[in-house]
């Protein structure tokens, strides 16, 4: 997968005027790109992709993402190309004053109350996945556990089968990975997906249940209902920005949990630390990294920042700044101060944020009652996907 | 009311985005409302054994939305 994007593409030589997210070295070890970076060019600008630029300073992320006047996100993915219109998906791709009431639509159903009813399954979710693997004493924790869970739990809220989870992985695949390089695969992963989901939004607009299909069908913006293609869309948002995302950030914590043994029997030994521990290794790893369109020519943080361009809005790169986190660096478990960036600021702040934090807390208390202890295995390689969403998608751990 | 001193804490609506950092820091002085988005509880008032979780919502709060007032 990854590779069919990296074989054709020219090696990096300067990431301050050349840099490629794209690029092998990115997507394995970014860390110290974004070091580099943030001291010698804050706000670095590539020819590739049509012309794009990457922040990496906290200041730089904050201020694009305030700046919703200068910065578009009609288009909220750097790609190797910019087909006319992109697709709107409200609220992610929508600009004020469009914006609030399409989030206002979605907010509801993802209230921590809300979520608390969630967790029940969410824990039988994760055990019935560790049982198959268990007794083995080795697995891919990306393909059998993390890759699951978080598919699984949106498919209970949208009250369809969780079996059918693998076919929304494929096409969240399709259109996040292969659709940067690939507008065919994309179009087609759209439609798909649309063609799945119309027959339940069709079936719930005649007899909605409590569901979250029957939710946003039921949801009133003016005292109307959306139009079926506006349902279909956001159902279609939820699982592009909930599946891969909260797989990742569950994969990275795990990962790092199997790396620093010391950090793994400290969060057994004191399970008070979990929520502290879940922002850090939020801040740490961020999955996300989300783009603007820059729409009017303006200056950040001193850099003139010209028209036409993309910008790489990486929130993983602002979460790794020493000018704002202390020891930026090091996972510390127990920080008492975070303001991370990795579910965005300002507006676009994601929707799915309780759902994602109870899943992932879920997910590594299940994994570390059950297995506590646990390693990387060294004959298999750990792989990370490429793009909007970084995380691991390969992760042999032994256990025996 | 530490010290003599009344702490109240203030949740800047204009700046809220709904993280929920500060109602699960602090639950005893926030409350959401059905977007998720925070409100101080009542007049804000920080009750002496909640100064620690106030000024914790105040560290975590990626907006800086939350305001801690001294009188
Ligand atoms: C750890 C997991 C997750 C991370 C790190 C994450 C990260 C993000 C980020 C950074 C944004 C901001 C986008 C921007 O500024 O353009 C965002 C937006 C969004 N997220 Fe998430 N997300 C996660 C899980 C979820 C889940 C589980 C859902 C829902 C099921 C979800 C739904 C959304 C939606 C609908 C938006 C658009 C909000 C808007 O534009 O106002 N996300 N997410
Ligand atoms: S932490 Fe900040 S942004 Fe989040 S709900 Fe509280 S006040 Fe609002």
């Amino acid at each position: 997968m990854a590779q069919d994007t990296t074989r054709t593409r020219p090696p990096v030589t300067d990431w301050t005027t050349d840099w490629d997210h794209l690029d092998p070295q990115w997507r394995d070890n970014p860390f110290p790109i974004w070091d580099e970076l943030r001291g010698k060019c804050p706000i670095a600008h590539t020819q590739r992709y049509l012309g794009a630029y990457l922040p990496t300073t906290y200041a730089a992320v904050k201020a694009i993402s305030y700046d919703t006047t200068n910065f578009s996100s009609r288009r909220v993915v750097v790609r190797e190309v910019r087909p006319e219109p992109p697709m709107p998906s409200p609220p992610i791709s929508s600009d004020p004053p469009h914006h609030k009431p399409a989030k206002q639509l979605l907010l509801p159903p993802f209230t921590p109350d809300e979520m608390k009813k969630l967790e029940p399954r969410a824990r039988a979710i994760c055990n019935e996945l560790i049982d198959k693997f268990i007794a083995d004493g080795r697995c891919d924790a990306a393909q059998m556990y993390t890759r699951h869970i978080p598919v699984r739990v949106i498919a209970h809220m949208l009250d369809v089968p969780e079996s059918d989870g693998d076919q929304f992985i494929q096409w969240i695949h399709e259109i996040l990975e292969l659709g940067i390089t690939d507008d065919d695969i994309l179009m087609k992963a759209v439609h798909e997906m649309s063609m799945y989901f119309a027959g339940y939004v069709e079936a719930r607009t005649k007899k909605p249940g409590d569901d979250l299909i029957s939710r946003i069908i039921m949801a009133r913006q003016d005292g109307k209902p959306l139009p079926p293609q506006e349902v279909l869309g956001m159902i279609r948002l939820l699982l592009i920005a909930g599946i891969d995302t909260t797989w990742s950030a569950i994969g990275s914590s795990l990962w790092h949990l199997a790396k620093v043994p010391s950090d793994r029997k400290r969060l057994i030994a004191e399970p008070q630390l979990m929520p502290t521990a879940i922002e850090e290794l939020l801040r740490a790893y961020a999955p996300v990294t989300m783009a603007r369109e820059v729409v009017q020519d303006t200056i950040v943080e001193g850099c003139p920042i010209k028209k036409g361009n993309m910008v790489l809005l990486s929130f993983p790169a602002a979460n790794r700044d020493p000018a704002m986190f202390p020891d930026a660096d090091k996972v510390i478990l127990d920080r008492q101060e975070n303001r991370h960036s990795a579910f965005g600021l300002g507006i676009h702040r994601c929707v799915g944020s309780n759902l994602a934090r109870l899943e992932m807390t879920v997910a590594i208390e299940e994994w570390l009652k059950r297995i506590p202890e646990f390693r990387l295995d060294p004959a298999i390689p750990v792989t990370w996907s490429e793009g909007t969403v970084r995380g691991p998608r390969q992760l042999p751990f032994i256990f025996s | 009311m530490a010290g003599g001193k009344v702490v109240r804490v203030r949740v800047d609506p204009e700046k809220c985005q709904g993280h929920n950092r500060c109602k699960a820091l602090a639950p005893a002085l926030f409350e959401l409302d059905e977007y998720g988005n925070s409100k101080e509880i009542g007049d804000g008032i920080v009750p002496e054994g909640q100064l620690e979780a106030a000024y914790l919502a105040r560290a975590n709060c990626p907006e800086m939305a939350v305001e801690i007032i001294e009188e």
